[in-house]
């Protein structure tokens, strides 16, 4: 139906404006080229919370055959189009975020001492740098405790995401 | 053997652990992800504001071309040129005695300093500026005095050896980030003549403490004459420092010698070094390279008569014998006396001091800065085949880590001045080079501040930062912005589409951003998709201006502030801070003819008359441009 076709494309245009100014961002010479290493950041910012072993994937199928350290939007855009339609690399939901938690929290006291939460996530899937780690640190950690109370803390990242 | 139960629930509650794990290092990286995105936004904004700034320059010299061009037509002895046109020659004893004259009373508790400098001297000093102490006007003007001997005594490129034993650090621009100083001395060590330092230019303007950065800088130089090397960079020129901030830095801090301090410093600039040669195969410089960069002319050439990027030299007249007469105005004697660099040479320091690499081949003019070149990987292969170099290692632009490698390794930039835009905005770097081995490099980010904060809150710093500046260019043409929405809005209904607001906007701002996202930060009037464009400007900076001065005056005002700021200074001849009235009014019709402004005479006759405050013909121009400036609304936001 005609309404149909026309939201698709209308759609389909609006996803590929929101694509290019994310990478309009990075392209610092206006020539419709990024840097490889930007890459991730550009595809998470778009809402996608690929692995970085998924994103390892998604960098060499737009690689040029022999590897310039660019990456060029006109590879880019169609790749990250399926990926949005296709609502691949989906962020996760709260609910199982609080999930993965509560599975570190070992002793099911509601926080995570500061050493545990560096120990899994500096040591544990694939590991945080230690600039990775302060970072996290610097929100998440109550200093009067030295503990991580996750429940807050997810809560508040909630906010300042909205 | 076998499988025992313990040994396979272990198993699977590490692999839940693992599993747990992975789903909370991706979410975080996410998140980082999109406040990195808003970050590198704001610096866009920063960055385009900046190299806009800089492309008015263009404007500014070519109207010093225009206002001589105008002196020279109506005024036949050189007398009546403003000073800075025709400088006079400084006679060393006078300098000296000058100075000596100046006593520094017993109620100063500040360094006193002892000259020939020694590195306790410094030491002393490096404490003093900890604890926030003002070094004294007549000890600035000792440092600067001593400083220019030795930089006299130097040539344009200097030529120095890496050794084995000893490594060498290579510093880029500090812009009078005196936290960013002393921390860079802090990990690295201070200078000494183990431990050897090369700063690429550019350590005033635009921070808080470039008296203070300089004064360390010299110091250094005057105890390790040959181990400390100090480039000249874009910023190091007596005319940019009265738009970026050093000026007024100095004026403030010293009200009392602040002019004297100000003549020696135009001339201690000219007299720095261009740039730095290493093995012969590293060249060190502020900015970049041109095709047609020529080490040779660059070296055999008189470098302090490079006195300020906006005062380029006069085309000199050239007799037409077929009429018997010159083809242009014969200049004043004193005019052609005064000493000039070919047009060649000038062109050839300009493009060190303020050329930037891309990626695009070829060399064509930088029109973001409007000075210098863009140069491509192709013009670096030729430039470093041609003088038998193997880098060049260049600084001038602000980089989110604070370096950068490009054109395949061969130009590398550091930037030292961390948080540069505003805090969380950048970090610092230097590098360490020792006998051919590559280059090592060193990150920081000053500020306890920024310490203290979450990436959320830093990011919210920057982009809040840039939201303000964008509101201020958008205020102070307001008018022209309202002409141009009306150009969509044919009906005069008041509203536009969300995309004509972004083409009007880009087009009357001459800023080249995402519009269309940055809309409904930046307007709140904002109604299914359409601007409300009369109301859009409530919630952005307002303009303070004296009441008699009519809108479109008050714009322009505050638009051009820092170039009439330049102007006036130059007009001012014995730098008194007052201006007549007959001045102020012949330098105003120059400057609306060549800016192409469009301001009724009896509009500047009033604001004058209104300025002149102690009614005895005379225009305090400090005060003048105070009264007009963009004020920023309290809003309720902490």
């Amino acid at each position: 139906m005609a309404d149909e076709k026309d939201g698709g494309e209308a759609g389909l245009l609006e996803l590929q404006k929101k694509i290019k100014e994310a990478f309009e961002v990075f392209d610092h010479e206006a020539n419709d080229t990024v840097d490889v290493r930007e890459i991730g950041t550009i595809i998470r910012s778009l809402g996608c919370c690929p692995s970085e072993g998924e994103l390892h994937d998604l960098i060499a199928e737009v690689e040029e055959e022999e590897p310039t350290g660019y990456i060029r939007l006109e590879k880019f855009l169609p790749m990250m189009v399926k990926v949005l339609s296709e609502r691949r690399y989906r962020p996760i939901p709260e609910d199982l975020l609080l999930q993965a938690f509560e599975v570190l929290d070992s002793a099911k006291e509601g926080f995570l001492t500061k050493e545990e939460l560096v120990k899994y996530m500096t040591e544990e899937g694939e590991p945080f740098t230690e600039e990775e780690m302060e970072e996290m640190l610097s929100a998440a950690l109550d200093p009067e405790t030295n503990t991580i109370q996750y429940r807050d803390y997810l809560a508040m990242m909630v906010i300042d995401e909205n | 053997m076998g499988c025992s139960h313990s040994v396979h629930n272990e198993t699977k509650k590490s692999e839940k652990a693992m599993k747990a794990a992975v789903l909370i290092q991706n979410w975080y990286r996410c998140y980082k992800a999109r406040l990195e995105l808003r970050r590198r936004q704001a610096l866009n904004i920063f960055e385009n504001i900046e190299y806009a700034d800089e492309q008015d320059q263009m404007q500014l010299a070519k109207f010093f071309a225009f206002m001589l061009e105008h002196y020279v037509k109506n005024k036949s002895s050189a007398d009546n040129l403003p000073k800075i046109f025709n400088p006079e020659p400084k006679r060393k004893s006078d300098e000296e005695t000058i100075i000596s004259l100046i006593e520094v009373p017993d109620t100063y508790y500040g360094p006193r300093l002892k000259f020939p400098l020694t590195f306790a001297d410094v030491v002393l000093l490096i404490d003093a500026f900890k604890e926030n102490q003002i070094l004294h006007a007549r000890y600035v003007l000792e440092v600067l005095l001593e400083a220019k001997k030795i930089l006299q005594q130097m040539p344009n490129i200097i030529h120095i050896s890496s050794t084995v034993s000893k490594e060498l650090t290579i510093c880029g621009d500090i812009h009078g980030k005196l936290d960013d100083l002393f921390l860079i001395f802090y990990k690295n060590g201070l200078p000494s003549g183990n431990n050897r330092y090369v700063f690429n230019g550019d350590f005033v303007d635009r921070g808080q403490n470039s008296m203070e950065v300089l004064m360390v800088l010299f110091s250094f130089l005057l105890v390790y004459p040959n181990d400390v090397y100090l480039n000249r960079g874009n910023h190091e020129d007596y005319l940019m420092n009265m738009r970026y901030g050093f000026t007024k830095e100095i004026m403030q801090k010293y009200k009392q010698h602040g002019a004297k301090i100000l003549h020696l410093l135009e001339e201690v600039y000219t007299w720095l070094p261009i740039g730095t040669l290493i093995d012969k195969k590293v060249l060190v410089i502020h900015g970049g390279i041109a095709d047609n960069t020529d080490l040779t002319v660059l070296e055999q050439m008189k470098r302090n008569r490079m006195r300020s990027v906006l005062m380029p030299p006069l085309v000199p007249a050239v007799f037409d014998p077929r009429h018997g007469h010159f083809s242009h105005e014969l200049p004043p004697p004193a005019m052609l006396a005064m000493e000039q660099l070919t047009k060649y040479e000038w062109d050839q320091i300009v493009n060190i001091l303020w050329s930037d690499p891309r990626s695009r081949k070829g060399c064509y003019p930088n029109t973001s800065r409007g000075g210098g070149c863009y140069f491509g990987p192709d013009v670096t292969e030729n430039i470093l085949t041609k003088f038998g170099l193997k880098m060049i290692i260049r600084s001038h632009e602000c980089k989110p880590e604070g370096f950068d490698i490009c054109h395949d390794g061969k130009i590398i930039t550091v930037f030292s001045a961390s948080n540069y835009y505003e805090e969380g905005s950048n970090r610092g770097a230097y590098l360490k080079l020792s006998h051919d081995t590559t280059p090592r490099f060193f990150q920081y980010q000053s500020s306890q501040i920024t310490q203290a904060k979450t990436l959320h809150e830093r990011v919210d710093i920057v982009e809040n930062a840039a939201f303000r500046i964008l509101g201020e260019r958008m205020i102070i043409r307001k008018t022209n912005l309202i002409q141009a929405f009306r150009k969509y809005d044919p009906n005069d209904t008041g509203k536009i589409s969300l995309s004509d607001w972004a083409k009007a906007t880009e087009e009357v701002l001459e800023l080249h951003l995402p519009w269309m996202s940055l809309c409904p930060r930046l307007v709140k009037t904002i109604e299914d998709g359409y601007v409300l464009y009369n109301m859009g400007f409530k919630d952005l900076p307002v303009v303070r201006a004296p009441k008699v001065a009519k809108a479109g005056m008050v714009e322009t005002l505050v638009r051009y502030r820092s170039d009439l700021k330049i102007i006036f200074n130059i007009i001012d001849k014995d730098q008194s801070g007052l201006i007549s009235m007959d001045e102020f009014r012949a330098m105003w019709k120059l400057f609306c003819s060549h800016y192409n402004i469009d301001i009724e005479e009896s509009h500047v006759d009033q604001l004058a008359h209104s300025m002149d405050l102690n009614k005895d013909g005379s225009i305090d121009f400090n005060e003048f441009l105070t009264a007009f400036d963009v004020v920023h609304r309290a809003t309720n936001k902490l």
